[in-house]
């Protein structure tokens, strides 16, 4: 009878064998006991005694030969009898492996390693909201948008209280289901104010992200503010002059006007074109303006794109372009995030001036008010003249008031020698 | 109900066990002659005798060896290692013989034997004797570890450990010795293992601790209400293993913020261990990231105020709180 | 499927009687063949882990534990097969166990090295070395509170004397009197460091130093074991406390499966086997007409089939389920 040797486990981690030396020849009887060979393992080079008599019929393995444990590598056998056909057959037992062997890669040295940890800098304004977990489950059980609620915990951190303090609110919504005694306050530490009647409009997502990015910048970008009166007379002169002569198409704004100055400004008051970070300040080579639109959703700030060398008849037709965009929602990625500077105007509404937020994580936005005729004392008399009043909202860790008051007045002077506009 | 201190409360409960189940008998380091370091089996050689109050030699893995084969042979001894300190000698016994032979042997060999040890820093002894180890042996599944923190459930619990049919590792905190309390003189008084004391309820915030830590948790708890106007819950889990996590959750479900405080080393330490608990089971319910208010991740320095400020104390648990708010 | 220990027919005699003698025979004939298959099983993968073969020292196991009675408690080192057959564990059971299954000794919880059977007071192979000698003492210790007649065998090797546990154990075994016999299979290498280099004297005197009384004894003579281990168990059980027996004996495999045995000679390993214990004995057996070849065939033929079967029961046994995985961590009231 046939009987096979297999490539023997010698070792509790062993997983295969190197047949180093036949000490038993094809024809040699073979006793219980004898070593048949020399078997190395990754550790040392053992003997294999045989288990049964009989005469070994084969080598399956030649010397040399590495295997894994289990396969078999030799027949024993009567002297008479035939042997079978083995070749090479696959091992009767897989040994159980629970740890991957290392890969080698291409070139044969170890694979990367992860580099050690860094030093983790969360990335400046990432805009992430804070909340916690049960802030975060007791306000979707309430369904209660969490974007629009302002945290009181450490770092801005919306806690349960907060949440609390919100859908109390909106739960005293219907007088008659919340008479004024009917909860008892919470037990935290800062109490929310009393509730008062008031209706709650659900938020759309361009309210959402105004109250989060408007509670980051007033959060995290402490503000400055200067303001001014520009004379704007020339200007207008100079718009109806080129108006005149131009399409529809290229008909140029009091904002369009205002884009062109400050993109001529920007280049030469960069801090104004940066944002702040704990490594240092970013300065942008591009000058992208944002400008402000008000939809019936919200209002959005898209950009518009490389001004540096962009002419004022380019600005006008650009500009129109993007509002018509705008309000078909067609703008592209780049124009909602790649802004480094915002104008928010609302003289079309009449408005005389207009302090803005800084749109983060931009270092400063400029507000317009409407051009209206004033009375101005110029060189000692009083004249009619007309008048649009700018404010300038600065980051105070990028830039100090004495710097964004040569900015601005940058500006004023640009505004006032009209023909600069048209370089 | 008599007031005592809590090394009178252990010898108490030693003598009521001995008194109980004559399979009872105690053997460690100076227990006899000398009355025990922390003198808590005082009087108990005279009144038992040689033969169940043992003086050893100075051999911790021998005495322990020792009494797990006592335990095996149907016997419950008690052996005093005068200080967890000495226990890294006899950490082979414990960890290899007495909380494995129970699942090696396949439920066949069981090892009813109660450790004891002092522990915790303080008292000016330096890194070699100022150890807080509750949460290495509260690592290795098969054993018990038990840290009181006042008189009453020191002897409660004592006696419960001698019910046991597993090594209970009951470790006493050094500056808890002279505690005093009330404490049940009826022979019966047990507590029961895996259930943690609610000391103070609260609604702002959880503090958590055993043994000494607990001390610290409650003198911050009152800080806090009195300097802050918050409401801490403190919890004292009195049993490592088995651990009673559920009050821990349920305390944390109310008061949405957890602190661990612990003698022990932060790094790797029982707090840790808590804290991921908490995370698992508690993520929803939790305000602000679980605090640990641990040891310095120093060997004790000998110096008062470097022990000072290695050990944690209420000042640094009221920081971690306010934190939170 | 308890077993039962090996009864004596009689009082122990000091000489043991031919009856006894051919029982020797068998079972060291017994484990001799129980090793040798095993080793073949842990080749073919069917016991896995650490596997130490007891060969060569049959002798020590089979007249150490025939001087002991039924109440008496053995426990030992890793290389634990042979002293778990010799006090009657059911051959079947120790196979299944170093299959790991379910009907194994430890339930497929222990394996090779953590042999238990608490029926017949064999309370375990130990894998930390001199780990258990201080287990023995408290055993004695109890024998003593309890004053329940019992005697304890702690069997270790040479490896032991150089544990501090080793010197702690003997300490405290000869201060409390407890009846232990120390039983140190010297098989001249602690794995692969021969005893010579690891030790600055001899084992015995390590055992005087204690005041315990010592002996040495040639531990491939099964009836010079047996004779000198009786001595000591009787010196135990009469209540005068510790005794020490050192056996000098050789493994004819290496320390493990895995060991290549570059520390000494094939020269070395056939002295040995020239000294045979089974060997010795059969001879001495068949000059007096005590045993001829038909009769050691039987023996053969048998040995054969309850290892054959021990094979198969371990095959046929399944693993133990998982979800008995958490069972036996900690004792609890109600636990089965």
């Amino acid at each position: 009878m046939a009987i096979e040797v297999t490539m023997p486990q010698m070792g509790a981690d062993m997983t295969e064998g190197t047949l180093v030396r036949w000490m038993k020849q094809v024809g040699d009887q073979v006793t219980r006991g004898d070593i048949i060979a020399e078997i190395e393992t990754d550790k040392a080079t053992v003997e294999l005694e045989a288990f049964d008599s009989g005469v070994l019929r084969k080598h399956v393995v030649a010397e040399g030969e590495t295997v894994p444990v289990g396969e078999v590598i030799a027949i024993l056998g009567d002297a008479s009898e035939a042997v079978p056909d083995v070749d090479r057959m696959p091992p009767a037992v897989t040994p159980a492996r629970r740890v991957p062997e290392p890969v080698p890669t291409a070139n044969g040295t170890e694979p990367p390693r992860q580099p050690a940890a860094a030093a983790v800098t969360p990335p400046a304004n990432a805009g992430r909201l804070r909340i916690s977990p049960v802030a975060r489950r007791v306000a979707h059980e309430a369904g209660i948008d969490v974007t629009a609620l302002v945290g009181s915990g450490p770092d801005g951190r919306i806690l349960r209280r907060d949440v609390e303090a919100a859908a109390k609110g909106a739960a005293s919504e219907p007088a008659a289901v919340a008479p004024a005694a009917a909860a008892p306050a919470p037990a935290v530490r800062r109490a929310a104010p009393a509730a008062a009647a008031a209706t709650t409009e659900g938020l759309s997502k361009i309210r959402q992200a105004t109250a989060r990015r408007m509670t980051l910048s007033k959060q995290t970008q402490p503000h400055y503010y200067l303001t001014l009166d520009v004379d704007m007379t020339a200007a207008m002169e100079f718009r109806r002059a080129l108006n005149a002569s131009a399409s529809e198409a290229q008909h140029v704004s009091v904002n369009d006007m205002v884009v062109k100055a400050c993109a001529l400004a920007l280049q030469r008051h960069p801090k104004f074109n940066a944002e702040f970070s704990d490594q240092g300040l970013r300065l942008h080579e591009a000058i992208n303006i944002d400008i402000g639109i008000a939809l019936d959703e919200g209002l959005i700030a898209p950009a518009l794109l490389d001004l540096a060398h962009k002419t004022l008849g380019t600005i006008a037709v650009e500009s129109k372009d993007l509002v018509e965009r705008a309000k078909h929602g067609r703008l592209r990625a780049d124009e909602y995030s790649a802004g480094t500077f915002t104008i928010t105007n609302l003289g079309a509404y009449g408005v005389e001036s207009l302090i803005g937020i800084i749109n983060p994580p931009q270092a400063a936005i400029l507000g317009v008010g409407t051009v209206m005729a004033k009375p101005v004392v110029v060189g000692g008399e009083i004249a009619i003249r007309q008048v649009m009043k700018v404010a300038l909202s600065a980051d105070h860790r990028v830039s100090d008031g004495a710097e964004g008051a040569r900015f601005i007045k940058e500006i004023q002077g640009l505004l006032e020698n009209p023909v600069s506009l048209a370089l | 109900m008599p007031e005592m201190r809590m090394r009178d409360a252990l010898r108490e409960a030693l003598r009521e066990e001995m008194l109980r189940d004559e399979t009872v008998f105690l053997m460690g380091e100076d227990i006899g002659a000398y009355g025990g370091s922390y003198a808590v089996t005082k009087g108990l050689l005279e009144e038992f005798g040689e033969e169940r109050v043992k003086d050893t030699p100075i051999a911790e893995s021998g005495i322990v060896g020792v009494g797990i084969g006592a335990a095996m042979a149907g016997l419950r001894p008690m052996v005093e290692l005068m200080t967890i300190n000495f226990s890294f000698l006899a950490l082979d016994q414990i960890v290899n013989s007495a909380a494995k032979l129970y699942h090696m042997s396949n439920g066949q060999i069981n090892v009813p034997m109660v450790v004891r040890m002092a522990s915790g820093g303080g008292s000016q002894l330096a890194a070699t004797h100022s150890h807080s180890l509750e949460g290495l042996y509260a690592h290795f599944p098969g054993l018990k570890v038990v840290c009181p923190s006042s008189p009453a459930d020191a002897k409660g619990l004592l006696k419960r450990a001698f019910r046991d049919d597993n090594t209970v590792i009951f470790i006493e905190h050094t500056a808890n010795y002279g505690l005093k309390g009330d404490v049940p003189d009826d022979p019966d008084f047990l507590i029961e293992f895996g259930q943690a004391n609610v000391l103070r309820e609260g609604s702002d915030v959880t503090l958590v601790g055993y043994s000494g830590s607990v001390h610290q948790a409650t003198r911050a708890a009152v800080m806090l209400q009195e300097q802050e106007g918050i409401s801490a819950e403190v919890i004292d889990l009195r049993t490592l293993r088995p651990l009673d996590i559920d009050t821990v959750i349920r305390s944390v479900q109310k008061t949405n913020r957890a602190v661990i405080v612990e003698d022990d080393w932060k790094f790797g330490g029982f707090a840790g261990e808590l804290s991921a608990q908490i995370m698992e089971r508690a993520f929803d319910w939790l305000d602000a990231p679980v605090a640990r208010v641990c040891g310095k991740d120093v060997p004790m320095p000998y110096n008062r105020n470097l022990e000072f400020a290695a050990l944690p104390s209420e000042e640094d648990v009221v920081e971690a709180v306010l934190a939170m708010f | 499927m308890t077993a039962t220990p090996r009864l004596a027919r009689k009082a122990r005699e000091a000489e043991p009687d031919i009856d006894q003698l051919l029982d020797f025979l068998y079972q060291m004939q017994l484990i001799r063949r129980f090793e040798e298959r095993t080793g073949e099983m842990y080749t073919k993968g069917k016991v896995r882990g650490f596997l130490h073969l007891y060969t060569g020292q049959e002798a020590c196991a089979v007249g150490a534990l025939a001087t002991l009675q039924p109440q008496d408690k053995v426990v030992t080192h890793y290389r634990d097969h042979g002293h778990a057959i010799a006090r009657g564990m059911d051959p079947n059971r120790v196979m299944a166990e170093l299959f790991g299954r379910q009907d194994g000794v430890s339930g497929g919880r222990g394996g090779s090295m953590h042999l238990y059977d608490a029926s017949i007071g064999f309370l375990g192979g130990y894998a930390i070395v001199a780990a258990h000698l201080p287990l023995a003492v408290g055993l004695g210790l109890a024998a003593n509170m309890k004053k329940e007649n019992f005697v304890t065998l702690c069997v270790f090797g040479d490896g032991s004397v150089g544990e501090g546990e080793f010197h702690e154990a003997l300490n405290l075994a000869v201060l409390w009197n407890t009846p232990v016999v120390f039983f140190c299979e010297n098989n001249l290498y602690g794995m692969g460091v021969s005893f010579q280099e690891s030790l600055s004297t001899q084992v015995t005197t390590l055992a005087a130093a204690y005041n315990m009384p010592a002996v040495s004894v040639d531990g491939m003579d099964v009836t010079a074991v047996y004779r000198e281990t009786l001595k000591a168990v009787e010196h135990c059980r009469a209540g005068k406390g510790p005794y020490f027996v050192e056996a000098m004996t050789y493994r004819y495999r290496g320390h493990s499966m895995a060991d290549p045995e570059l520390y000494r000679l094939k020269d070395e390993v056939e002295k040995y086997r020239k000294r045979d214990a089974i060997d010795r004995l059969k001879a001495r057996l068949m000059e007096g007409g005590h045993l001829d070849g038909a009769g050691w065939e039987a023996i053969v033929e048998r040995v054969e089939k309850v290892v054959e079967d021990s094979i198969a029961f371990a095959d046929a046994s399944p693993n133990p389920p998982i979800d008995t995985l958490f069972r036996y961590v900690t004792k609890e009231p109600g636990d089965a």
